[in-house]
C-alpha cells in the first residue's frame, strides 16, 4: 500500500499548487503533477510481483503477464497530458502578450 | 524493490521543489525530474511502451515549458510580497481537503487488492486469447489497437482537439490590433 501512498502525496502536491499558488506556469506544473500521480497509480495497479512485460517473446515461454489493460489506458492519457498542457501554457503567454504579468491577482486587477 | 521506493521518495521531493523554487526555470527542471522518474519507474513495474512514450513526451513537455518561460518571465514574482488574509484562507481550505483526501484515499486503498498481486479479471481473457485472435506479440498494442480501438479513436481526436486549439489561440494572423 505504500506505493499507493507515495502516488497519492504526489497527487496533493499538484492540488496545493493549482489551489494556493498565483503564478500561471506554476498552477500548470500543478496539472502536469496530477497527471504524473495518476498515469502512476494506474501503472502500479497493473504491477504483477516477478511477471513479465506482456509481450511473446521466442526467449521465454511463460504466460505469467503483468496486467497490460492499465498500461493500454495510460499509454493514451500520456499522450493527451501533452496537449493539455500546451494548451494551458498557450494560454498563459496570450495572457502574458496582453497583460505583462503572469500573476492572476495582477490580471483580476487590471480587468477592473 | 528497494529502486521503486527511492524513485517514488525523489519524485515527491522534485515535486515540492518543482512548486515551491522562485525561479521558474529551475521549476521546470524539476518537473522533468518527476517525469523522468516516472518513466524509470514504468521500466521497473514492467511498462516497457509506457517508458518509452513518457521519455519523448517529458522531453517535449520540458521544452515547451522552457519556451514558454523565455517568453515570458523565469522569475515567480507572485512570492515576493508579503501574505495576505486570501493566501492563509486557501492554505487553510488546501490542509482540509488533504485531511478529509488522505483519510478518505487510505479507506479507499484497502479495499484494493495489495501491491503486486492484481486481480486480472479481463486481462487472463485477453492475455488467453490475445495472441490467437489479434497475432499481435505486443498486449498493450493489442489491448490499445484492437479490443479496445474505439477508446483511442475518442482520445485521438482529443489530441487532435487540443492541437487545433493551440494553434487557434498562438495565430498572428486576423488577431484585432
Amino acid at each position: 500500500m505504500v506505493p499507493y501512498l507515495c502516488c497519492i502525496i504526489l497527487f496533493l502536491i499538484g492540488i496545493y499548487a493549482i489551489l494556493t499558488k498565483r503564478n500561471l506556469i506554476k498552477i500548470a506544473i500543478g496539472f502536469c503533477l496530477l497527471e504524473y500521480a495518476v498515469n502512476l497509480f494506474f501503472a502500479l495497479i497493473g504491477y504483477k510481483k516477478d511477471a513479465l512485460a506482456p509481450i511473446y517473446t521466442n526467449v521465454s515461454q511463460s504466460k505469467n503477464f503483468v496486467d497490460p489493460i492499465p498500461q493500454a489506458l495510460v499509454l493514451t492519457a500520456i499522450v493527451i497530458g501533452l496537449g493539455t498542457t500546451a494548451l494551458l501554457l498557450s494560454v498563459a503567454v496570450r495572457i502574458y502578450e496582453k497583460y505583462k504579468t503572469l500573476d492572476i491577482k495582477e490580471i483580476k486587477r487590471l480587468k477592473e | 524493490m528497494i529502486e521503486l521506493y527511492i524513485l517514488l521518495i525523489a519524485s515527491i521531493g522534485a515535486g515540492i521543489v518543482a512548486v515551491e523554487i522562485k525561479d521558474l526555470l529551475a521549476s521546470a527542471i524539476s518537473l522533468g525530474i518527476v517525469g523522468f522518474s516516472v518513466a524509470i519507474i514504468f521500466i521497473l513495474v514492467q511498462a516497457p511502451d509506457l517508458a518509452i512514450v513518457q521519455i519523448v513526451v517529458e522531453v517535449l513537455t520540458v521544452i515547451i515549458f522552457v519556451a514558454v518561460i523565455l517568453k515570458t518571465t523565469h522569475i515567480d514574482t507572485t512570492l515576493e510580497n508579503k501574505m495576505e488574509v486570501r493566501d492563509y484562507l486557501t492554505k487553510g481550505v488546501f490542509v482540509i481537503f488533504g485531511i478529509f483526501f488522505l483519510i478518505f484515499s487510505i479507506s479507499a486503498l484497502k479495499e484494493l487488492p495489495e501491491f503486486g498481486k492484481p486481480i486480472m479479471k479481463i486481462a487472463s481473457h485477453y492475455l488467453a486469447k490475445g495472441f490467437e485472435e489479434i497475432k499481435a506479440a505486443n498486449q498493450v498494442a493489442a489491448v490499445i489497437l484492437d479490443f479496445r480501438g474505439y477508446d483511442t479513436l475518442g482520445e485521438a481526436t482529443v489530441l487532435f482537439t487540443s492541437v487545433i486549439g493551440v494553434l487557434t489561440i498562438l495565430r498572428k494572423i486576423g488577431k484585432k490590433k
